[in-house]
């Protein structure tokens, strides 16, 4: 009983509601990129790349856009809290193979909550050459929770959460379904 | 967990498996960040770091520094020839001055074996060791084994032959512990007099013939004569010791297969390899010194982030 009552968690958007917001989502990304000769999608590692995987996947097959350029982007040699964190900070992988010099670049991540993780990707994107403009798109937007003056350019939801909440995005790709909850800590 | 067991880099011996193998992972994504065309992060703004080196280097020297700036920290350099060494400063000394001007990190390379492993005990910093007499050499080690599992895909399970002066190299002694951890079969190869006393305890065979030696490995590190460490005279002369234990293309050739050649460096063209075998497809000299810049960062942050 005890479990249940500090580890307590609701739906905060189904499968059926991902499904519908990824699907906009990749609406307004074409209203506003139109065929992405110009534009590169960068997902910020670990947990923005599924999202990114899957807008691309959505825009190639459903909206036939014939190439779409996709990074993954590791920040964690950016962050700025490097020993300053109880956690060690694990790395992953980047996977840049082209330049984003004078492109429109569209960072991806799950959930946006502080800016942080955004404002290493900022300066981490720039060891790739200089793009022409940065847009954020992220599913989740937590509001009332910025430590920085960074705010999405596209968002599935947004949510009001406190600070001993989480929010926990699953993928069908990593924990066998859509989900995403809110986890009271 | 993707943290180091220990606090400073003394050895590879104070290493185990799982601490190579997070070295490793952290030096794959720096290789990719020393492959972009902006090459830096800035992860160690707020370390500084000393190197400070009672011997002469220039690879190891000019690695480390490299690393050091590729990951944003402030680098001071000191070399025991222009310092107040010569005026009689003991080791303790020279290094707590140096640390009183705020200094997180000391990458020492020193003649006596155990230098390293003396100061971690006496002064409050990391400590990492680029060379200690012909005690140990880690991140030559750790450089080498990445360079054969970059060219080999692994190392347990491998057949690696040392070959040279295995008693005056720490880059040899280094290099066993590592490719023990790891689980690859180890032989040493060289004059007898070269050749330390007892080495088998360290669970690795010796091989007196070059030819067979080279018949049963994977990979043939190739150790310099460290002239500058002999006090007397170990071999005939260069020449019989070239005959017996340098490689060249021929001997190569007369091998059923390809075998990896590498070389810590500095290399003695036409002493212990000639210029044909060093600048071939099969050398992997030049890869390990590309390697070696990805290794020390991987260790620099490692150890960086457990500074509080």
């Amino acid at each position: 009983m005890l479990v249940a009552q500090t580890m307590s968690q609701k739906v905060l958007l189904s499968s059926k509601e991902i499904h519908i917001i990824l699907h906009r989502l990749a609406c307004q990304l074409l209203e506003n990129h139109l065929d992405f000769s110009n534009t590169v999608l960068i997902g910020i590692q670990p947990r923005g790349s599924f999202l990114a995987n899957r807008l691309a996947k959505i825009l190639k097959e459903e909206y036939k856009v014939a190439e779409i350029k996709l990074g993954l982007l590791d920040i964690t040699f950016f962050r700025d809290d490097f020993r300053r964190s109880d956690k060690p900070l694990e790395a992953s992988t980047t996977n840049i193979d082209f330049l984003v010099e004078g492109k429109n670049v569209v960072l991806i991540d799950d959930v946006l909550y502080t800016g942080r993780s955004i404002r290493a990707a900022l300066t981490a994107i720039q060891s790739f050459g200089r793009p022409q403009e940065i847009e954020l798109l992220t599913l989740i937007d937590r509001r009332f929770s910025r430590h920085l003056p960074i705010q999405p350019n596209y968002r599935g939801r947004q949510v009001d959460a406190i600070n001993n909440e989480k929010v926990k995005v699953m993928w069908v790709e990593n924990e066998g379904k859509d989900v995403v909850y809110l986890v009271n800590k | 967990m993707s943290v180091l067991s220990v606090k400073h880099l003394l050895g590879i011996k104070y290493l185990n498996e799982k601490d190579i193998q997070l070295i490793f992972e952290t030096a794959d994504q720096f290789k990719e960040v020393i492959n972009r065309s902006i090459k830096k992060v800035p992860s160690l703004r707020d370390i500084t770091i000393a190197n400070i080196f009672f011997e002469s280097s220039t690879r190891t020297k000019l690695s480390f520094e490299l690393a050091e700036k590729r990951l944003s920290a402030d680098v001071i350099n000191f070399s025991a020839s222009q310092s107040s060494v010569k005026k009689g400063e003991t080791l303790i000394d020279t290094v707590n001055n140096i640390l009183s001007m705020k200094v997180d990190m000391v990458v020492m390379r020193h003649p006596n074996p155990g230098a390293g492993i003396f100061l971690a005990k006496h002064v409050k910093a990391a400590i990492i060791n680029a060379g200690d007499g012909a005690h140990e050499h880690p991140t030559q080690a750790l450089l080498d084994s990445y360079s054969i599992r970059e060219k080999l895909g692994d190392v347990a399970g491998k057949k690696v032959v040392i070959i040279g002066d295995i008693l005056h190299s720490r880059v040899a002694l280094s290099n066993i512990f590592a490719l023990k951890l790891q689980g690859a079969e180890v032989k040493v190869c060289g004059p007898k007099t070269l050749i330390p006393k007892y080495i088998e305890t360290l669970g690795v065979d010796v091989e007196p013939n070059l030819q067979k030696a080279l018949e049963w490995c994977d990979v043939a590190n190739m150790l310099r004569v460290q002239n500058e460490r002999m006090e007397m005279s170990y071999f005939p002369s260069t020449r019989e010791y070239t005959q017996q234990y340098g490689i060249n293309r021929h001997i190569l050739d007369g091998l059923k297969k390809e075998i990896v050649i590498m070389h810590p460096g500095p290399i003695n063209r036409g002493v212990e390899i000639t210029s044909d075998v060093a600048d071939s497809s099969q050398s992997i000299i030049l890869h390990q010194v590309e390697n070696g810049v990805a290794i020390r960062m991987a260790v620099i942050y490692l150890l960086a982030s457990q500074i509080k």
